[in-house]
């Protein structure tokens, strides 16, 4: 299988991929890793006339820490998250589910501004975004803007990214004290989607849940904060009814696309199960445990 | 659609190659530089069966353009042998029959040849990880994981006598 036929470009810079995009509009894609585009070219999903290859702009490549925030260029690689010292640190979650994204071949290419963008519910990064309230910068021909992870998830395959717009960083507050993070996946084979995942970011004060965030991936339209699941543990001890209580609300909003990884129904119940289980994994962290 | 001309290194040599935009690492290596050791499995990302070394890196050339190549180091599995000598890792894939049908085997050795530059002293749990994205059609993967770690034992040795 070869993709179409298309006019390639490789800017140097931010400035002249954007330049690119502006000139061009909807007949441009940007091409990052390359393993969510390149598959859909081949089948002619895509057909881009233009494809903007970011590849080779370093500067949005790496991982830093700047005014108190984790600072994740967009090119980032999926194996320099699982690499990173400083995720590992202070955003734990990533890079432990960096780990389950694809396989070490696809994890050298994939990024995580790419798996970001492209707004595909099956996407493990959006859900981790949402329950770690990141903020993606969004660069484009009148500058740049911000724009939080709970606001880019608009459909399927649909994002608030503009055509002549490039993600370029990823913004992520340090994991607080007396936190704890987990994402749980549960997937057929290496290299499959989530057929239910579930991302939860817990806060303790002594015996008590002082904030919970958690996040759906592969259960709807687009990745999903469960709020009404969270509303059930904060200000609350949290036991294993409670727990459960929680994953019900979780399972509410679940409304996934039925397909060879199973019914509704099945996901839906692992949705629930998955929410368990980052919960209990979560809290268990709480405190560096 | 106009050529482009691309050029990079491919096991130790200088190659330039003219190539439409469209056209996948993994054709041009097989049809244009006439080494077809790396195999066209899934064109999906997903077998490895087109497994190659790029810049340091294992990746599937299935899913990389031939153009985005350019100035890059590449090594497939026809530049593991060196002077006519079987590579370490190649060896212990024949003495522990880590091959079967062996159409997976070209990307098998190339991405073991890195794993091992990655982890030289890998457990099985590792092995299975860093080897997960290679599929093996007959299944054969109990004894590509005694391949391997056959291939680190002799390396090891290896580095461990040039070390004295």
């Amino acid at each position: 299988m070869i993709p179409p036929s298309f006019e390639y470009h490789a800017p140097g810079s931010v400035d002249d991929a954007i330049a690119l995009l502006s000139q061009y509009g909807d007949a441009a894609k940007i091409l990052a890793g390359g393993h969510s585009l390149l598959p859909m070219m081949k089948l002619r999903f895509a057909e881009p006339e233009h494809l903007v290859d970011i590849n080779n702009i370093d500067s949005l490549k790496g991982i830093r820490e700047e005014d108190g925030e984790i600072v994740i260029g967009s090119m980032t690689s999926e194996n320099a998250l699982i690499a990173s010292t400083l995720l590992q640190e202070k955003c734990p979650m990533l890079p432990e589910a960096a780990k389950m994204i694809a396989d070490p071949q696809v994890r050298n290419r994939g990024t995580i501004g790419g798996d970001i963008s492209h707004g595909d519910p099956g996407n493990d990064h959006p859900a981790l975004m949402l329950a770690l309230d990141a903020t993606f910068t969004l660069a484009g021909p009148n500058g740049a803007r911000q724009v939080a992870a709970a606001d880019f998830f608009l459909g399927t395959f649909f994002t608030a990214l503009e055509a002549d717009e490039i993600m370029t960083e990823i913004r992520i507050a340090p994991q607080a004290a007396n936190t704890g993070a987990s994402y749980q996946k549960l997937k057929r084979k290496t290299g499959d989607y989530a057929t239910a995942a579930a991302a939860a970011v817990i806060s303790m004060s002594g015996d008590t849940c002082q904030s919970a965030s958690i996040a759906l991936t592969n259960l709807g339209a687009t990745a999903m904060r469960a709020s009404e699941a969270e509303a059930v543990l904060v200000g609350q001890v949290v036991d294993e009814a409670l727990i459960s209580q929680a994953a019900a609300k979780a399972m509410e909003i679940c409304d996934p696309a039925e397909d060879l990884r199973g019914d509704a129904e099945y996901k839906t119940h692992m949705g629930g199960e998955m929410t368990r289980r980052a919960i209990r994994a979560a809290m268990q962290r709480v405190g560096g445990n | 659609m106009a050529k482009t001309q691309v050029s990079f290194n491919l096991n130790g040599q200088d190659v330039d190659v003219l190539v439409e935009p469209r056209e996948l690492l993994i054709h041009v290596l097989r049809e244009q530089l006439q080494l077809t050791g790396s195999h066209i499995g899934c064109e999906t990302s997903h077998c490895g069966a087109c497994t190659v070394d790029v810049n340091g890196q294992s990746i599937k050339s299935c899913t990389m353009l031939a153009i985005q190549a350019q100035g890059a180091t590449v090594m497939t599995v026809e530049g593991l042998a060196a002077g006519g000598e079987l590579h370490p890792l190649q060896q212990a894939f024949m003495d522990e029959h880590g091959l079967q049908c062996g159409f997976c085997t070209p990307g098998m050795l190339v991405r073991g040849y890195r794993f091992l530059q990655e982890n030289p002293n890998p457990s099985e749990e590792e092995i299975r990880s860093g080897m997960a994205g290679n599929l093996c059609r007959c299944t054969g993967y109990q004894n590509i994981i005694k391949s391997i770690q056959t291939a680190a034992a002799a390396l090891n040795a290896d580095t461990g006598s040039q070390a004295e």
